[in-house]
């Protein structure tokens, strides 16, 4: 018997294996994962500019299918850029 | 006829492959289907004892595939059920004596006789399991409502997916339906959400599993059983009928509830 709440365990068991099944399916690792946004984001404001915190990549799963979500937002252009 | 070949798989061990095969087994041959169980454990075999087999064994499947009988030879008729055989796996062997060919091999001699032909995976992802779905029209891949069964699980069902089989459909054993609803369990609905393949059963965690195993009776042929219920509608389902899935955690209705407190099991 507990007096207080404590966290559901379902809940944590169905969030942890959420990540692991994507891990294990795409063979990408959390610190692969961080290197392959890093990258991206670096790709994408070489050409435009990014407002860097409201930045969101993940992988989602649609059934059994893993796609790579990229949400990343734009800074509207003031000024043209130089060259 | 034409045997539907069927592959009970799982990757991890002791989320009851073994006794979902004699269950399902029992129940269509109950129905009047001639099945053949084969023990693909090779060295670990246990089908036999389960299904009350162990002391009926004389040649067993290496046998077969190295010349030293004939494949009727090796199939032991069921004590109650005479539609109902086992081949059973060799004991002193290793998986290596088996070969995914030789599977298939046999599951076709076996194909012109047979309604149902089910096959017995060893856990792992080895050569044993390769073996084991070689041959298979179907696989049915059992998990219990436990990150570790449900990771290794979705292994396989990748693997299944790679290989472009049939796509399996899903056996959730062992639900427990009280810690489903006290939320220390994952649901069935959360093991096919994060799994994303079709389910064909649902078995709730049952004493009468284990006196079953016990008494080398599968409780497919208790008509009280709930688990016996839950396996004899997954041998509908095999067959193609529409059964509706059991209210096993009583969500909807309560009548989980209210059959517990009948018989005076939970307060």
């Amino acid at each position: 018997m507990t007096w207080f709440k404590r966290k559901q365990s379902a809940d944590s068991a169905k969030e942890r294996l959420q990540l692991v099944l994507i891990h294990d399916r795409t063979d990408l690792s959390a610190g692969e994962l961080n290197a392959l946004k890093d990258e991206l984001l670096q790709v994408i404001s070489r050409h435009v500019d990014i407002d860097p915190d409201g930045v969101q990549i993940d992988v989602e799963h649609d059934g059994r299918a893993q796609r790579l979500v990229a949400d990343i937002p734009l800074r509207s252009v003031s000024r043209r850029r130089a060259g | 006829m034409t045997a539907q070949v069927v592959t009970i798989s799982s990757g991890k061990g002791g989320v009851g492959k073994t006794t979902a095969v004699a269950n399902i087994a029992v129940a269509l041959a109950m129905d009047g289907d001639k099945v053949v169980c084969i023990d693909g454990d090779i060295g670990l075999r246990n089908l036999d004892v389960v299904m009350g087999l162990e002391n009926r064994i004389v040649y067993d499947i290496v046998d077969v595939i190295e010349g030293r009988c004939k494949l009727r030879q090796a199939m032991i008729r069921d004590k109650h059920l005479p539609e109902l055989y086992l081949i059973p796996a060799a004991q002193t062997r290793d998986k290596n004596s088996v070969s995914p060919s030789d599977m298939k091999r046999i599951c076709e001699e076996l194909r012109s006789s047979t309604d149902f032909v089910l096959i017995d995976s060893p856990a792992g992802i080895e050569r044993g399991f390769r073996n084991a779905i070689a041959p298979a029209d179907r696989v049915l891949v059992i998990t219990n409502p436990e990150v570790s069964a449900v990771r290794d699980a979705d292994r396989v069902i990748g693997i299944l997916e790679a290989e472009e089989k049939h796509a399996p459909a899903l056996v959730i054993n062992r639900l427990n339906p009280d810690l489903v609803k006290q939320h220390d369990m994952l649901s069935a609905e959360d093991v096919l959400d994060l799994l994303g393949i079709q389910l064909i059963g649902i078995v709730p965690e049952d004493e009468t599993v284990i006196v079953g195993s016990n008494r080398g009776v599968p409780v497919s042929q208790d008509q009280k059983s709930r688990a016996g219920q839950a396996f004899r509608n997954i041998a509908h389902r095999l067959k193609g009928q529409e059964v509706p899935f059991l209210d096993v955690v009583g969500k909807q209705s309560g009548l989980w509830d209210r059959i517990q407190k009948m018989t005076g099991r939970r307060s």
